[in-house]
């Protein structure tokens, strides 16, 4: 199961629930999940069909680009952070 | 001068990766052929000059160009009217997005001026000079509006109101009444009271920070052909030439396919030039004229309109067991965004503990829209003003406990494990061996003598990423290689992405011609930025080289009548039971016997590199004059491994010059009517070599484990500590303790007297 951590300003949606284990593989399956367990969830962190441009999530250690896409194994951490542009 | 490289475990390991090559565009540089966007000329090009807005805030009511499309010479002249309605669409721009409204917006007001600089019009003449006369008779009819230029100011109640229509997004959630807070942000880790009450000492104290300019020598430039067929040239001064295509097609609504953008070499960005500014006007102007149009800021443009780094408040609370164990912190930051929303506050929040261990954690951040130009990336955005507030805290902290600072970093510092307050578990990172090779360091084990001297330290950290990179190799028939990218060329990148390619198939730097080319002549490649490049862009070297080694093992199977799986590389050379080639012996054979060899890759690693920097510093101060003369600075940086160098050295040094800068200088100064006063550099102090001792730096190279040779990236973390490094030594110099920057010679002569009034 992976360990989805709730972005304190959205827990909320979650009664304080400040994380979550979830049968997933990928990040669009966190989104749906997540959203029927608190619903809202979805609305707080997509634009449409995707993540919001605001919004990148880190997987295991790694932030990742693929957005809905990305590939979530057993006992990885999943976070959602703000989007960062660099120098 | 020192330059030293700790290996931590890299030693004797390659023959090409760790060496100094001459840089492959290296005589082009130094003999002035390297062509730059201002040296472009195209038959019959136009010039072009942009109207700026002479006021901070003002609307709009009419603008009347009759007069300057009268004026001999004038080619053609254009407004905001002639640039397509763009709705609030965002674009994904791979490192970091943009609302293309506020973009097109940016590159020309509409309704509203948001800051002094603010394009509002533009005309193409036969030479520059008329350009401008032709401007300057466009007569804009203004309603001024009051101004706003610092942060706090701007989050009253009472503030201008930059956007009717702009709501604080708290983690997804609109506030019901329009502000200029574009963004709250938050995050939480353990019990903040709890960690409080368990320290045994707590120190709080409140920084500001001034706007700062990114500083690169090249102003923005642009030269644009529109053609008739609709296919639009761009040459262009800018970091990433897939980001400037995007957004030029994007603000000019047409399909990505008609824009052309040739990178030009770059006279410096660090953040400041992946934003367009320029393209669409010279686009329309070239549209309308039937020429290519070239424009140049002016210096001051350049101050006035392009994107500055935010100024800051920040509020930094940290509590420690008095053996040195730091148990809570708490930080409240507000971050300036500019005339529009979207600015480095993420990052500023992420990284305000990100050097330490903090099991009690709290965060607050806000983003402030204010009357300055949009504000843009500089060098690990948001980095630094917020280590100026913790690493200035825990030096105080550290006094307080009576602990010696560095034995107090490398006792709370972030490692392997370390749960950063925004959540993620850092992998292998370097930050332990930086502060150890900072404890064995000449420098730090040196006696500092003398009054009104002192010394102070302080580290950084900046995430890196991975994103997009493709590069192709196609290997000449005497076994050299020319190697086409993306990635414009900011710091030398050329050649420590060749180098790669070279290390893994056996031969020499200069056996590889690596051309940095336009985006019709390779694949998506990210912006040079974000400390990606020589890490993502020379993994993709490093994959095309294997993707051409797999193919001549196929081919060398058939000429020496054996299977694939019967050779092996070695060393870059192909070697099977009775036959052993080099890399040029086999492609020289291969071309004689077939298909010309094409090597191949496109990457897009998920995954940060992680770097972390400590910076320590000597300082002099001048009690009479408050003027801070540098004595002795030494970088210490993990990168991971150092491909090239010299260039690593040459980013520490870069860095840490305009953190220094920062911290001592640089600032806007703006008057009354939010009119920047210092918009040259004249008056826009940034340090020379006559400011500055030689930069020493020591390399550690703690493998990245998620890169080939384990390369992290590097151009980013040496502008973090600096501030921090200075404040810290100006403190056990003077005993005053520096809470805003830049502390120039008359703020920290005030706080001198202040401190010897005892107030």
């Amino acid at each position: 199961m992976a360990i989805v951590f709730i972005p304190s300003q959205l827990r909320s949606l979650t009664k304080g629930i400040e994380q979550v284990q979830l049968d997933v593989r990928n990040v669009r399956q966190v989104i749906e999940q997540l959203e029927d367990r608190f619903p809202g969830v979805r609305e707080r962190l997509c634009d449409g069909d995707d993540l919001s441009p605001a919004i990148q999530v880190c997987v295991g250690q790694n932030i990742s680009t693929r957005g809905m896409f990305t590939k979530i194994e057993a006992d990885h951490e999943v976070h959602f952070l703000p989007a960062i542009g660099g120098g | 001068m020192s330059q030293e490289t700790k290996q931590a475990s890299s030693n004797g390991k390659y023959r090409v990766l760790g060496t100094r090559p001459v840089r492959h565009d290296g005589a082009d540089k130094v003999t002035g052929k390297a062509i730059y966007t201002a040296d472009v000329k195209a038959a019959s090009m136009a010039n072009g000059f942009v109207l700026r807005s002479p006021h901070a805030h003002a609307r709009i009511k009419s603008i009347d160009t009759s007069a300057a499309e009268a004026l001999d010479g004038v080619l053609a002249v254009m407004t905001a009217e002639d640039l397509p309605d763009v709705t609030d669409k965002i674009a994904d721009l791979g490192e970091g997005s943009v609302n293309l409204a506020h973009l097109s917006n940016n590159v020309l007001a509409q309704d509203k001026v948001l800051y002094r600089g603010h394009a509002v019009a533009a005309v193409a003449a036969v030479n520059v000079h008329i350009a401008e006369e032709a401007a300057n008779l466009i007569k804009v009819e203004y309603e001024t509006l009051p101004s706003v230029t610092w942060v706090l100011d701007a989050m009253k109640d009472d503030a201008p109101l930059l956007h009717e229509n702009l709501y604080t997004s708290s983690g997804g959630e609109k506030a019901d009444t329009a502000s200029n807070v574009g963004v709250h942000l938050n995050f939480q880790q353990g019990d903040l009271q709890k960690g409080f009450e368990e320290a045994d000492a707590v120190v709080e104290r409140e920084f500001k920070m001034a706007t700062v300019h990114q500083g690169y020598i090249e102003p923005h430039a642009v030269v644009v052909d529109w053609n008739h067929d609709g296919r639009i040239k761009v040459w262009a001064s800018t970091q990433g030439s897939f980001t400037c295509r995007q957004q030029t097609a994007e603000v000019l609504q047409v399909p990505l396919s008609h824009v052309t953008v040739v990178p030009c070499e770059i006279g410096g960005g660090f953040g400041g030039k992946i934003a367009i500014y320029l393209e669409p006007l010279a686009a329309v102007l070239s549209r309308k004229s039937g020429r290519p149009v070239q424009i140049v800021m002016r210096r001051n443009d350049v101050f006035e309109a392009t994107g500055p780094t935010p100024g800051a408040f920040v509020r930094v609370k940290l509590g420690a067991t008095k053996d040195g164990k730091l148990t809570a912190g708490e930080a409240w930051l507000a971050y300036e965004s500019g005339a529009y929303p979207g600015g480095m506050l993420g990052p500023g929040c992420m990284c305000v503990f990100s050097c330490y261990d903090i099991p009690n954690a709290l965060v607050d951040g806000y983003e402030v829209c204010l009357n300055k130009p949009h504000i843009k990336a500089y060098r690990a955005p948001g980095a630094t003003q917020a280590a100026f507030a913790t690493e200035s805290v825990m030096d105080e902290l550290a006094e307080k406990l009576g602990i010696d600072i560095l034995e107090f970093q490398q006792k709370n510092a972030a490692k392997e494990g370390t749960r950063r307050v925004d959540g993620p578990v850092y992998p292998k990172v370097g930050l332990v061996e930086c502060l150890d090779a900072a404890a064995t360091s000449d420098h730090w084990n040196s006696t500092l003598e003398g009054p009104h001297r002192g010394r102070g330290i302080a580290s950084g950290f900046w995430f890196g990423c991975g994103l997009k990179s493709s590069v192709v190799a196609s290997v000449n028939s005497d076994g050299t290689i020319n190697l086409t990218e993306g990635s414009t060329d900011i710091g030398g990148t050329r050649t420590s992405i060749a180098m790669q390619m070279a290390e893994v198939l056996g031969l020499d730097a200069q056996d590889i011609n690596p051309r940095v080319v336009d985006t019709d002549n390779i694949g998506y490649t990210d912006v040079t930025g974000g400390s990606r490049t020589t890490f993502a862009t020379g993994m993709a070297a490093y994959e095309a080289g294997l993707d051409l080694q797999r193919q001549m093992t196929e081919r060398a199977a058939e000429l020496w009548d054996c299977n694939s799986e019967d050779i092996q590389i070695e060393s870059g050379n192909f070697v099977s039971s009775s036959q052993t080639a080099t890399f040029k012996e086999l492609a020289t054979e291969l071309f004689k016997a077939g298909e010309p060899l094409v090597g191949r890759a496109t990457v897009a690693p998920d995954c940060s590199t992680n770097g972390f920097g400590t910076h320590i510093v000597d300082v002099e101060v001048d009690m009479d004059t408050g003027k801070v003369k540098i004595l002795r600075y030494t970088v210490i940086q993990d990168a991971g491994k150092a491909i090239h160098p010299s260039y690593v050295e040459g980013q520490l040094q870069g860095g840490a010059v305009q953190g220094i800068g920062w911290a001592l200088n640089e600032e806007y100064f703006f008057d009354d009517d939010g009119e920047m006063r210092n918009a040259s550099f004249l008056d826009y102090r940034m340090p020379t070599a006559y400011d500055l001792p030689m930069i020493d730096t020591i390399i550690v190279e703690a493998e990245n484990p998620d890169h080939p040779y384990g390369v992290r990236g590097v151009g980013e973390t040496p502008i973090i500590p600096p501030p921090a490094a200075i404040a810290n030594a100006i403190c056990h110099a003077t005993g005053v303790r520096m809470e805003e920057l830049p502390m120039s010679p008359p703020r920290l002569w005030k706080a001198i007297q202040q401190n010897q009034d005892g107030n």
